[in-house]
């Protein structure tokens, strides 16, 4: 099952592990990536908190958490290819895989349809 | 070319002493990790070769010394030579430091009159002018919060709220003087949506950093009530003052209720923004604070000027010696130079100019916000896209061809694919109908034919650059091998 944020990260859930990332939306408009500062693994985060910054050249962006968990696993190979997201954002340029701590969450995520109408009214 | 290209061996300009002239081994003098072990890899050419390699570089150059440079934000007025011929005048340039106060009497009443000017034009009661830069007149205006607060047993406000639109310098500033930001987002006009500030105020803010007029050109109209909800809460507010030329004689923050105020001496008054030489930022504060400005201050008892060190409760210093002299030089020969009805004036052009540009050009790309700007205004360029499949960076990169430097891109973040104007006050009609009619035109070459733009710049002294490397792999110095 995948899910999308209104501040445009997507969630793909297997059990209870939660592998996140940055919308295709979202990695057109940021631009060509530069850097990706991924989040501590172990850490505990709150829906909505900020748990990685992503540097493009047009700009450094924040990215929040789409539901609370602990960081289990970071995308390393981000750390030397930070333009994995720009060719793959939805795929292999994922970004942390959290496990979750409240999976009702998700029901407060869009579906792919919703969230390209979101993306249309925001455009 | 570099200079390393250049280089032919044993070709050189200039003879330095044999080494056997000073008497002594570098080795007697200095610890062994410092003496060299081989000579400098230095490039080797004549002093005609050296001479037209700098002189060819510097034309390469752009500048608004050259041509027409609306790059929003920034300010790139045209600065009066008579304010440089001031300030190099040999009983300024020449002075030191460490000079005693009663040598350098002059010195200090310009900065004293400086001081006052400045409370004048902005309304409020005291002045440091230490602050190198915009950025560290914001930090130094945090650090007074900080410690005001300290000092009234507040300690509990550490967070400082900074609109979504804001310079990227504040919140660093407030995140550098030890605070956390909280963003407070703009409505659908483009200023500070009272709700959602109303929303996040309590006791533990700090104070609240704005720009009047704020970072998308348009005048904070609410500022009266922002200033009452912060105050109502003890919060203090900081006015980011690197966009005062839109409003100098007109509206003084002092007035609007701020509490602490950084100028952009280098923007507003008559000192070259970037590669000009060193900024200035001087920090204006309501009396309530004026205890805590960095030492020293400039005083006068009547007769005599003197820099007072004494002031217990001060964030203390925050600049080698008394700040950057020679803008201080030239900001004071531009104010005495225009006067307060000239000042006006200034303002005055700045958003004439805007807005004529802004009528002009919000024909071809809708503007971002509806109505009136000031100084500066925003495009919103998500039209291209959809429409011609051009970027904003493409028309930036186009304009280039037309040796026009671009407005500001992707700035402010709360504007897709926004492009920021400012033609500043300095600009003739004939300019600003110029970069409008060459902005139609590539507007409707993106029309015919996207790709001219997607492949600009072609007449460049380079084409264009792979940002993206440069950031990813970035190569800062060079070396025999590339
Ligand atoms: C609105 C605003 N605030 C702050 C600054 C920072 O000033 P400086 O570049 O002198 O550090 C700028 C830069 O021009 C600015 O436009």
């Amino acid at each position: 099952m995948k899910k999308y944020a209104a501040t445009h990260e997507w969630v793909s859930v297997e059990g209870k592990t939660a592998t996140v990332g940055i919308s295709d939306h979202a990695q057109d408009h940021l631009g060509d990536i530069v850097y990706v500062d991924l989040p501590e693994v172990g850490k505990s985060l709150k829906k909505g908190d900020v748990f990685c910054t992503i540097e493009s050249v047009k700009a450094a962006s924040d990215i929040y958490a789409p539901i609370s968990g602990k960081v289990i696993e970071v995308n390393e190979e981000l750390d030397s290819s930070p333009e994995k997201i720009n060719e793959d954002a939805e795929g292999s340029g994922w970004i942390a895989k959290i496990e979750m701590s409240n999976e009702s969450e998700l029901d407060s995520l869009m579906d792919l349809e919703a969230y390209k109408k979101h993306c249309e009214e925001e455009g | 070319m570099t200079v390393f290209d250049k280089s032919t061996e044993g070709r050189t300009g200039f003879f330095l002493p044999k080494e056997e002239s000073y008497g002594y081994e570098p080795s007697d003098v200095l610890p062994e990790n410092s003496v060299r072990k081989e000579s400098p890899l230095l490039p080797q050419l004549s002093e005609l070769q050296v001479m037209r390699h700098f002189t060819g570089l510097s034309e390469k150059n752009y500048s608004v010394d050259g041509g027409f440079y609306p790059l929003g934000s920034c300010t790139m007025k045209y600065n009066p030579r008579l304010n440089e011929r001031i300030a190099s005048l040999e009983g300024f340039s020449q002075i030191h430091p460490y000079q005693a106060e009663d040598t350098v009497q002059g010195a200090l009443e310009v900065m004293y009159n400086l001081q006052n000017f400045l409370c004048e034009i902005t309304g409020m009661d005291s002045f440091t002018l230490q602050p190198a830069a915009g950025a560290h007149g914001e930090l130094v205006g945090m650090l007074l919060m900080k410690k005001y607060f300290e000092l009234k047993g507040e300690s509990n406000r550490k967070k400082v709220i900074v609109p979504d639109s804001a310079h990227g310098t504040n919140p660093a500033s407030a995140v550098m003087a030890g605070f956390e930001v909280i963003e407070v987002p703009s409505n659908g006009n483009g200023r500070v949506d009272l709700r959602s500030l109303g929303e996040i105020l309590d006791e533990n803010i700090a104070g609240i950093m704005l720009t009047n007029p704020n970072t998308v050109g348009l005048f904070e109209n609410e500022i009266c009530e922002i200033q009452e909800m912060a105050h109502d809460k003890g919060a203090l507010l900081y006015y980011d003052g690197a966009n005062l030329n839109a409003i100098m004689g007109h509206a003084r923050p002092g007035d609007m209720g701020f509490d602490i105020v950084h100028l952009n001496l280098h923007k507003t008054f008559s000192t070259p923004h970037g590669m000009g030489g060193p900024g200035s930022g001087p920090v204006g504060v309501k009396s309530i604070l004026k205890d805590l400005l960095p030492v020293p201050v400039v005083r006068f008892d009547g007769s005599k000027f003197s820099l007072d060190y004494h002031l217990p409760n001060s964030i203390g210093k925050v600049r080698s010696f008394y700040g950057n002299f020679g803008v201080f030089l030239k900001a004071y020969a531009y104010i005495l130079t225009l006067g307060g009805d000239g000042l006006k004036r200034a303002s005055e052009m700045a958003v004439l100019n805007a807005n004529y540009l802004r009528t002009r050009l919000s024909k071809l790309i809708p503007t971002a916000y509806p109505g009136l700007c000031m100084h500066e205004f925003v495009l919103k360029g998500s039209k291209l896209v959809s429409e011609y499949g051009v970027k904003t960076l493409d028309v930036a990169k186009r304009l280039l061809d037309y040796g026009i430097h671009p407005p500001t891109i992707y700035f402010p973040l709360i504007v897709d694919e926004a492009l920021m104007v400012e033609p500043t006050e300095t600009e003739t009609k004939e300019a600003l109908d110029n970069f409008a009619d060459t902005f139609e035109r590539i507007l409707s070459e993106a029309k015919e034919d996207p790709n001219i733009l997607k492949a600009a710049p072609q007449k460049t002294v380079v084409g264009r650059l792979d940002e993206a490397t440069a950031s990813r792999k970035p190569k800062t110095r060079w070396s025999k091998d590339t």
